[in-house]
């Protein structure tokens, strides 16, 4: 732990100025505070970031996805492990403004676990000089505001160029566009962490050429195929840029033929891991171009089941086995719970009191929280791009369970929903469907298009109810996910389970965690105004 | 009866923002006519075929944009399916490869198709992107308003002759503001994404007229629902974003849609709250 460093008296004011103005915007009812508290602590200080992140042990952690939950299962474990205190941005207040105000509320010399937006990190990294990146996966999201997924991993490549001597870099060696940009740092722990969908990364981000994934040479030893677990290598045919060997990676018991009382892998079945056809380019199309749309149901069951409520495993390239036990449901969180283990331990800290703490989150930012609207019991699920909808598929309660399906376009989800296209809609079939959000025409136009019956109603809970007594997933894009999570908390008819509070600037609670009166679009319009927009977090 | 082919080209290259989509609206509108319909989805790997009735190219990213146009350059498989009649939609970057010529990632100028009357350049203007919108000009006119969404970074200049497919009203479209698109012959070119053809069913039809002839109608409810709120409220959405207006659709947006927009907007959706029980 580095000393704390004593701050200079204008950072001291720009703090308690931040702070007294987010609690009036918490005591006014008008948000969260990060946001506005973010804004005034950088309008007095410019280099807050730097100044407040001085002294402490600062991880930052960025992707496309899995952000929000990775940070949450990291903070809970190094405070849990480590006995110690951690401030983190909990909800997702992931621009500088909300990095700002995280940075200053803390105890000086606690340690920060900082979600960051993958546009920012670069920026961010220069200023806090982090002890650890984690990187868990770039593709398309929000193209209106990133344009070209690639031109973020450039900016990433040239974070990780400059970072200082004894920052290490965990990053996911699945992804071809992380691995680009993580190769060039100096410390660079690689986790085989998969990746579900690779239509972003089929052209090599070193020469442009075709990347190929899972096939390959076969393995040559045993060895050799335990290091291939999870899903299977990539390599560029051009140019030979390929897949690092991973430290770690995540095995799981039924995909692995992992032998029990030997406690190894013996043999890994490369073909069961990817969901089939979500990583087809022509995913969308129907009948005999769309592998995914015509999946019997028993094989859609078997996939759900496969990852739904039983243990993955974290096999280091040692050969030490770790089961990886988790409340949180999804393939994507055992992922998530791999890269974690990879950089606590990098850190210094043992794997038991890590996996032991992430075993004890249950619902991240509202994210798998349980609510009610009418009748009906919902699920609640963040998909916001056709990678996140890829291991969505797995988690849905098996047909024909109902699912009720929630899309916005505001800034903080990218004004461009195509991407809807990119989903393959066509695996709803057989259940009741719902189309509901401020976008519900144009989903309905591609369930239309992908022939599955559907409702329409643009009333979020509504359109819960609409879906019928009894339980139903909801799947919802960032706006209209923290729109449902405000509807039914503040009708008092939420049934969410709450873990125990984070430290830090934790906002939650009907006011903070919904738009109503400055939604996510308002506030990132105002960051698009510092120069990038994004999830401004939640004023 | 024989089966009307789709080919989708390159997905794997050009398919980063939806735009595959457009191959599947097309062979659903022909298969509930009753048409046998395939989509053909090509990937870089593979050998483009120049047997199919209808391609539609999609937009990518430079670097896949510039390997895209070497392979089709190469093959010629697309430029034997338009000289014997097949209709194309080319998209963004497609349109850009079906061009004279276009920008690569550094600005060079790469070698196009030459199917298109047009050349495209990098432009030191910030990125056009928003809603836009679009009404189709002489021939088209019969199509309506055409809404889409344009996320590019390079401008597209006609050649002398050519003109645009249609005028922009809200947008930026090829270069200033004023036209979007470029059609020749059977290749309908544009910027607009969506995908356009799920945005605007009554352009799938006229691609689709041109392979098999005069089309009975559909049941096009929720396809028009969506043509017609986007028409409605994309070139608020485009304004409030701080986009480029075109100045032939400024005074078109106000007289027409601005009044409907401003009342859109004054009142923002909300959260409904009184049906939880």
């Amino acid at each position: 732990m580095p000393p704390a460093v004593k701050l200079p008296a204008r950072a001291h004011l720009a703090a308690l100025a931040g702070a007294g103005v987010g609690a009036l915007s918490r005591v006014t009812g008008r948000g969260g505070g990060s946001v506005v508290g973010g804004h005034v602590i950088l309008a007095l200080e410019p280099k807050a970031l730097a100044r407040f992140s001085a002294g402490r042990r600062v991880v930052l952690v960025s992707g496309t996805n899995g952000k929000t939950t990775t940070t949450k299962l990291l903070a809970r474990a190094l405070s849990s492990a480590g006995r110690e205190e951690v401030i983190t941005n909990a909800t997702g207040a992931n621009l500088s403004t909300g990095l700002a105000a995280t940075l200053a509320s803390g105890r000086p010399g606690a340690t920060a676990v900082l979600e960051v937006d993958e546009a920012w990190l670069g920026l961010v990294a220069g200023e806090v000089e982090p002890a650890a990146i984690v990187l868990l996966n770039l593709s398309r999201d929000q193209l209106d505001r990133n344009n070209e997924v690639r031109q973020v991993a450039e900016r990433w490549r040239r974070a990780c160029g400059a970072l200082r001597p004894g920052s290490v870099v965990v990053a996911n060696a699945d992804d071809p566009l992380v691995v680009w940009a993580a190769a060039v740092a100096a410390d660079v722990r690689w986790v085989g962490a998969g990746l579900t969908w690779t239509s972003d990364a089929c052209g090599c981000p070193r020469c442009g050429g075709e990347v190929h994934f899972g096939g390959g040479p076969q393995p040559a030893s045993k060895e050799q195929a335990r290091r291939r677990a999870a899903p299977g290598g990539w390599r560029c045919a051009s140019c030979g840029f390929a897949r690092p060997d991973p430290v770690i990676w995540l095995a799981d018991d039924d995909l692995t033929g992992r032998d029990r009382d030997a406690g190894h892998v013996d043999q890994v079945n490369l073909d069961r891991i990817d969901l089939p056809g979500a990583n087809l380019p022509g995913a969308n199309l129907p009948d005999t171009n769309l592998p995914g749309a015509n999946l019997p149901d028993a094989d859609i069951r078997e996939l759900g089941a496969a990852w739904a409520g039983h243990a993955g495993y974290a096999v280091e390239a040692s050969g030490v086995v770790h089961e990886v036990a988790l409340r949180l449901p999804g393939r994507c969180n055992q992922a998530n719970a791999v890269v974690v283990l990879a950089a606590a331990t990098s850190l210094g800290y043992g794997a038991s009191g890590v996996l032991s703490a992430m075993a004890e989150v249950e619902e991240v930012a509202g994210r798998y929280a349980t609510v009610r609207s009418g009748g009906t019991t919902a699920r609640l699920l963040l998909a916001k791009n056709p990678a996140g909808w890829a291991e969505v598929f797995t988690m849905l309660t098996p047909p024909p369970g109902p699912v009720v399906v929630a899309i916005n376009a505001r800034t903080a989800d990218g004004q461009d929903p195509s991407w809807l296209w990119d989903v393959p809609f066509e695996r709803l079939r057989g259940r009741p469907v719902v189309a509901t959000g401020e976008r519900y025409l144009d989903l309905a136009v591609r369930l239309h298009y992908a022939e599955v019956e559907h409702a329409c109603d643009p009333g979020l809970l509504s359109a819960i109810a609409a879906s019928g007594p009894g339980r139903a997933d909801v799947v919802a894009n960032y706006t209209a996910f923290h729109q449902v999570l405000a509807a039914t908390r503040s009708t008092g008819d939420d049934r969410a389970r709450r873990g125990p509070r984070e430290a830090g600037p934790r906002e939650a609670g009907p006011r903070e965690a919904g738009p109503r009166e400055a939604g996510p679009r308002e506030v990132a319009d105002r960051e698009a105004d510092r120069g990038g927009a994004g999830k401004g977090g939640l004023l | 009866m024989t089966t009307v082919s789709v080919a989708l080209i390159y997905p794997d290259l050009l398919g980063t923002y939806g735009d595959g989509g457009n191959a599947m609206v097309l062979a659903q509108r022909l298969r509930w006519r009753r048409y046998e319909a395939e989509v053909v989805t090509v990937t870089a790997g593979q050998a483009v075929p120049d047997s199919c009735d209808l391609y539609v190219v999609g937009g990518g990213e430079d670097l896949p944009q510039a390997l895209a146009a070497a392979r089709l350059l190469e093959s010629k498989a697309l430029h034997r399916a338009v000289a014997s009649g097949a209709a194309v939609l080319a998209v963004c970057a497609g349109l850009q490869i079906l061009g004279e010529a276009f920008a690569g990632a550094g600005g060079e100028a790469i070698e196009g198709l030459g199917l298109l009357p047009c050349v495209t350049r990098i432009s030191a203007r910030p990125r056009a992107i928003g809603e836009i919108l679009v009404r189709p000009a002489g021939r088209w006119s019969g199509l309506g308003l055409l809404t889409g969404f344009e996320n590019h970074g390079a401008l597209t200049t006609l050649l002398p002759g050519a003109a645009a497919a249609g005028h922009v009203l809200a947008g930026v479209g090829n270069e200033d503001g004023t036209g979007e698109g470029v059609v020749s012959g059977r290749i309908w070119g544009t910027y607009l994404h969506g995908p356009v053809l799920a945005r605007n069913p009554r352009l799938a039809d006229l691609l689709l007229s041109w392979v098999v002839g005069d089309l009975a109608p559909l049941d096009d409810a929720e396809p028009s629902a969506l043509h017609d709120e986007r028409t409605e409220n994309g070139p608020g959405e485009r304004r409030r974003a701080g986009g480029v207006l075109g100045a032939p659709a400024l005074s078109w947006a106000k007289g027409h849609l601005g009044k409907l927009a401003s009342q859109k907007f004054a009142k923002q959706p909300e959260v409904r709250q009184t049906e939880s029980g």
